[in-house]
């Protein structure tokens, strides 16, 4: 069980968010924060570029040989005391929380911040078996309450406002005073806090994710800002990980370099607050910890990625550059991709995990202005796989009726060059006298409904092979003598 | 859950077009993980021991860490005692079994020795593992002589550093480790930590002190 996608109905999700206040108030942040704040962190580190060469070369070696650094993984872990499970699918996975649940009589289970686990739809099951999950990430919290799905792979209530997050604190939290004051942020985030606080000492088991697992020394590692994680998996008396097979890396060493572009990357932190590196479950001398230490390690569909040209989608570190850099994502947020992974990352990886099918028109969601693989810390070719997708989708039939035969029309003209010269002139011209004496069109015939969350550029002058023409037919322009 | 291993890992050999007994693959591996080869290293934090102090404090300030020096251990209880009172916290710090808190005198302030998570305390002190000039991180080892939730339950955090212990990169806190514990080897919890607790949760507003503590006070002992 997973949660049902509506990928497929991209057009419609964007449109709605369009027409969103809330949401657009609060995606209006995403620019002035995160991408601001990248900026900064790494015009501090010159070695920046480098670093992420070596971060692309580690994931590289690492993915060629996945099967070798598993088992060296795996050997190291149950060497420390610690279990590891394999799941090829969601449902696998699941059964095998609940089966460590069940084991251990759990009815609260306290979880910090997993996409994993949002990819296995692990809170629905969990609270179908009588088990309460609760979110600790502050945003993962406040759309557990919503009943929601994160729309950001870093920062999951993105999307929402102060005066939204307040609703819904006096919503849920019905035991407080309704007559308190919660108008400042810090009254919400303190309210939260000890709400949490209660749960974290009640919980039987703690879940989290992992950034990263370290073959050398079977170590997971997670990275966060509010300490919840850490508080998620020192406190119960069961700690258990959840990661995909391409969080691997060979050793310590490989997962500092990849440390040093992912905070940078995701927030503009030089280091994230807590970097955690956590290794079997409590020691003879230690005060705390977990009893026991699992980890579930999933595969859903990413081995035989591994094969052909998305190979490279399986370098990302899910560090939310390419979407906050995105001006798709930046306009329709991250629920309009209807599935668990938003913006370019979750363009190119979407429908390698749940099918093109469910999901043709993600690859589309795309301007192709670029600024997706020039900020990537791994460099992943994100365009370049959209695009590829695109083809896919195209070979299959996947498209709309009216886009293939566009499409056609377009082929058709393009292959007779003197056609084409005079049917885009002819359009130029139309267009030109059409909005004489302005810069932009906002309606066209036939194309009302593009036009309407857009303006057309009035055309200056002739198309641009005719402009080309005259200006090689003019006079040439010399250089200066000096 | 064994046949979803076995075919977990056909699936990734199909995929990459291998077996499991290459040798020059397992080679490669075996190489790797042994060597542990270093990679790109931050020119920022190298120096000699006073340039990466100092380094370190830049960083940590940047971070919303509040910093103190003393000359040696036995000043940390006094140093301790004016934070709590410039803050108006009770005299009272939780900490763990580490001999040199135990060492120490507690005059003016009460010394408890933490043995099980309670979690009510508002102040904690522990004894940093090491610091990082590079970034303005403290690294904390799990055990009984600074339990890991300590650097986590208090609403102050108050850490105690030797300068001595300041390295300038992750590199050479790695090496550290490795002649603590180890080759391969590690303690249950490797904490890093780069300032207090925050969350921009709520409509993008960078708030501290989400769970973890509201402030991180770092004590620097001037051993070198």
């Amino acid at each position: 069980m997973s949660i049902t996608p509506t990928s497929a109905q991209f057009k419609t999700n964007a449109h709605h968010a369009l027409g969103d206040a809330d949401l657009q108030s609060a995606l209006a942040h995403v620019p002035t924060g995160f991408v601001a704040n990248r900026a900064s962190a790494i015009a501090n580190l010159p070695e920046f570029d480098a670093l992420r060469d070596s971060a692309r070369d580690i994931k590289n070696h690492t993915l060629a040989h996945l099967d070798l650094y598993l088992e060296a993984y795996e050997e190291k872990v149950k060497a420390a005391g610690g279990h590891v499970h394999f799941a090829r699918t969601s449902d696998e996975a699941n059964a095998i929380v609940l089966e460590i649940c069940k084991a251990h009589d759990a009815h609260i289970v306290t979880k910090g911040k997993s996409m994993i686990s949002e990819e296995m739809g692990l809170n629905d099951v969990l609270a179908a078996h009588a088990i309460t999950p609760v979110e600790t990430d502050l945003g993962e919290y406040i759309i557990q309450l919503r009943h929601e799905t994160p729309s950001h792979i870093i920062a999951p209530a993105a999307h929402l406002t102060k005066a939204q997050v307040e609703g819904d604190f006096r919503r849920a939290h019905v035991d407080l005073d309704r007559a308190r004051n919660l108008e400042e942020p810090e009254t919400l985030l303190a309210e939260a806090r000890t709400i949490l606080r209660q749960n974290f000492l009640k919980a039987d088991v703690g879940i989290t994710g992992a950034n990263f697992l370290i073959a050398e020394t079977g170590t997971s590692i997670i990275v966060t800002n509010e300490g919840n994680g850490d508080l998620t998996q020192t406190l119960p008396k069961v700690h258990i990980v959840l990661a995909s097979i391409e969080k691997l890396v060979p050793t310590l060493e490989d997962a500092a370099q990849i440390l040093r572009v992912l905070a940078r990357s995701a927030t503009g932190q030089d280091m994230s607050v807590y970097t955690t590196l956590s290794t079997g479950p409590r020691r003879a001398d230690d005060p705390d910890g977990p009893e026991h230490y699992h980890v579930i390690i999933l595969d859903n569909g990413r081995s035989s990625m591994l094969a052909g040209p998305f190979k490279d989608m399986l370098r990302c570190i899910r560090c939310g550059a390419c979407m906050n850099h995105c001006p798709v994502y930046q306009a329709v947020g991250g629920h309009a991709y209807g599935w668990v992974y938003p913006g370019p990352m979750g363009a190119v990886l979407t429908p390698a995990l749940i099918g093109l099918d469910q999901s043709a028109d993600l690859p589309n969601a795309s301007s192709f202005c670029g600024k997706c693989e020039e900020v990537c810390p791994v460099r992943i070719p994100l365009p370049k796989l959209m695009r590829l997708w695109r083809d896919r989708a195209f070979e299959r039939h996947l498209m709309p009726w009216t886009q293939r035969a566009a499409l056609g029309f377009w082929a058709f003209f393009a292959r007779h060059p003197r056609l084409y010269r005079g049917a885009t002139s002819m359009a130029i011209g139309m267009l030109g006298l059409f909005g004489r004496g302005k810069d932009n069109l906002n309606a066209l015939p036939f194309l009302k409904a593009w036009t309407k969350s857009r303006d057309f550029p009035v055309p200056q002058g002739g198309t641009f092979q005719a402009q080309w023409a005259k200006r090689n037919a003019g006079p040439q322009i010399k250089a200066p003598k000096s | 859950m064994s046949d979803a291993r076995t075919e977990i890992f056909s699936s990734i050999r199909r995929a990459l077009g291998v077996t499991s007994t290459e040798a020059p693959r397992r080679a490669i591996v075996e190489d790797r993980l042994e060597r542990a080869p270093k990679g790109i290293v931050p020119a920022r934090g190298q120096g000699d021991p006073a340039a990466r102090k100092e380094i370190f404090k830049t960083q940590a300030l940047r971070a919303q860490t509040s910093l103190a020096e003393v000359a040696s251990l036995d000043a940390v209880p006094a140093e301790v005692a004016t934070y709590l009172r410039d803050n108006n916290l009770a005299a009272r710090v939780r900490g763990g079994a580490d001999p040199r808190l135990a060492s120490m005198s507690w005059t003016e302030t009460d010394f408890i020795l933490e043995q099980a998570k309670e979690g009510s305390d508002l102040t904690s002190i522990s004894i940093a593992f090491g610091g990082v000039a590079e970034t303005g991180t403290l690294a904390f080892v799990a055990g009984k002589d600074n339990p890991t939730h300590l650097n986590f339950l208090p609403d102050h955090h108050i850490a105690v550093l030797q300068a001595s212990d300041i390295v300038s990169d992750y590199e050479r806190l790695l090496r550290k480790l490795r002649m603590v514990y180890g080759k391969g080897l590690m303690p249950r919890v490797l904490n890093f930590i780069t300032g207090p607790s925050r969350s921009a949760d709520i409509a993008h507003t960078l708030l501290l002190g989400a769970h973890g503590p509201r402030r991180l006070h770092i004590i620097i002992v001037n051993d070198v």
